[in-house]
């Protein structure tokens, strides 16, 4: 009796996914609204985070602020249209994006080939790469100088953990699920170092004295760019546009200066912004 | 005492915007208890039904319930019907609907254990005295099945209100998702708030909750 109703649950959720699919196959011509629709409605919708500073956050007032929001109301604005932001996590922003539920997502989203399967990606406004931080009084500044013994921190599931694993699976790696407990261990001398994104790194080893990033940059360099749905090509190719033309500006600097400046300092605004989408390294 | 960054609630409109979240919460789930509870009775009393056909309804309908997470009837309700309807549900009409479909098939399962539960001679003696089927359950079916229900549909009320924190994932903006917007949002000045809000967010889910608690044991001692 129950093999049985196993049988007809397994059969029912395979009629559910199959008649799913099926039906979606057609419905997916023109998920998204075209630059001509956005300036129709006058409202376009923006997915940032809304719990990442300082790229995308909700301040005490209750209004978005952030790098990535600094660039949307820019976007609202050149557009002549209201903004409605849309609180997106890390895990659905492609979904959002796929149903055209929003008409472009500007948060911190990494350019990655997987997601360029799925989603349209414009031109880069900003750099990021891992970084490795150390105490100050036995500086790492290249893996080489990790030795057999010494033990790096990472957090699971971070594209450091990732990279370490693939590219030296020599050194000794300590695991840790929250940044609290990364945190916690390095300061604690569990490990010699601690790897993960560098904006991470550099603002952390900015608040707490005693620790150095000695390796601002590691592996390849990735980008964040804004991304709409796949095949509009419209609002991309006037995102792209208004990229290139903010250049004259220095658009990307000044949104630097306002928004990052506080947590990154001023010396890695270089390595970090991006202006027109030429990324420099 | 530890430093709980406490300060960080009383930042601009910080609590306000807490409150404001615990409405959204609030909102979503008491409208979906209401459907679930009215909806649940009429299902519940479907499934005590003799009928195979409507026994296996019922059944493959509290079992696809029972195996999908919330998370992926959230997904599929909000983004799924975009993908093959095209209609456009906001984040807060999505939850309700998935939320009165899940509570639905709970309340109805309470509904038909609390109605299998009244034995057999009642309704027996019921008829004996020359009641229809439909007064049978209004005067002596149903007002002792309520009274079995209380206690178990605070149950699921409660986890209804609990299980709001799923809806961030769809957009919403609720009390948990506030919480973490705060959180994040001082990161640098109080790094400790975490502790305080999570405490005060625990606090503002108690209070939701508690009213309910004592409601279910005035009534339950009322009507003994």
């Amino acid at each position: 009796m129950r093999k049985l109703r196993n049988l007809a649950n397994i059969g029912l959720a395979t009629l559910l996914a199959v008649s799913f699919s099926a039906v979606s196959a057609f419905a997916e011509d023109n998920v998204y609204r075209t630059l001509d629709e956005i300036k129709e409605s006058g409202t376009i919708n923006i997915g940032v985070f809304s719990d990442k500073n300082p790229f995308g956050y909700v301040d005490e007032n209750g209004d978005y602020q952030g790098y990535d929001v600094y660039f949307a109301n820019r976007i609202g604005e050149d557009l002549g249209v209201d903004i409605e932001f849309v609180s997106t996590e890390a895990a659905n922003r492609v979904e959002y994006l796929e149903t055209g539920k929003v008409d472009i997502i500007l948060a911190n989203f990494t350019v990655t080939e997987e997601r360029a399967e799925k989603v349209d990606f414009a031109l880069p406004y900003m750099n990021v790469a891992l970084g490795v931080v150390s105490p100050a009084s036995r500086v790492i500044t290249d893996l080489s100088e990790i030795g057999e013994d010494d033990e790096v921190i990472v957090i699971s599931g971070t594209t450091a953990e990732t990279y370490l694993i693939e590219n030296n699976p020599e050194i000794k790696l300590q695991k840790y699920d929250t940044y609290a407990n990364a945190k916690n261990a390095l300061e604690n001398g569990n490990a010699v170092a601690w790897a993960n994104d560098n904006t991470e790194v550099i603002a952390y080893a900015l608040q707490n004295p005693g620790y150095t990033v000695g390796i601002p940059s590691l592996g390849s360099q990735d980008t964040i760019a804004p991304a709409v749905s796949k095949g509009n090509e419209t609002l991309l190719n006037w995102i792209n546009e208004e990229i290139k033309s903010l250049a004259g500006e220095e658009f990307f600097h000044k949104d630097y200066e306002e928004t990052l400046a506080d947590t990154y300092g001023l010396d890695y605004e270089e390595s970090l912004v991006v202006e027109g989408g030429e990324p420099t390294v | 005492m530890p430093d709980l960054g406490l300060e960080v609630l009383f930042k601009g409109k910080n609590f306000a915007r807490l409150l404001e979240g615990l409405g959204v919460a609030l909102r979503i789930s008491l409208i979906s208890v209401v459907i679930s509870i009215v909806a649940g009775i009429g299902v519940g009393m479907l499934m005590t039904w003799k009928n195979p056909i409507s026994r296996a309804i019922t059944r493959c309908y509290l079992e696809i319930v029972r195996i999908m997470p919330q998370m992926v009837l959230l997904f599929i309700v909000f983004f799924g019907t975009t993908r093959v309807f095209g209609w456009n549900l906001s984040g807060e009409i999505s939850a309700v609907i998935v939320f009165s479909f899940w509570g639905t098939a709970e309340m109805g399962d309470l509904v038909r254990g609390a109605l299998i539960s009244i034995p057999q001679h009642q309704y027996e003696s019921a008829y004996a005295l020359g009641l229809t089927g439909i007064q049978t359950y209004q005067y002596v079916v149903l007002p002792q099945t309520v009274r079995r229900l209380i206690p178990l549909s605070i149950n699921l009320i409660t986890r209804m209100i609990k299980t709001t924190s799923l809806i961030l994932m769809i957009g919403v903006v609720e009390v948990l998702k506030v919480a973490q917007q705060i959180i994040e949002a001082n990161r640098m000045s109080s790094p400790n708030a975490a502790f305080g809000l999570y405490l005060t967010v625990f606090l503002l889910y108690f209070l939701a909750c508690w009213p309910f608690s004592l409601l279910a044991r005035y009534l339950e001692k009322r009507w003994r």
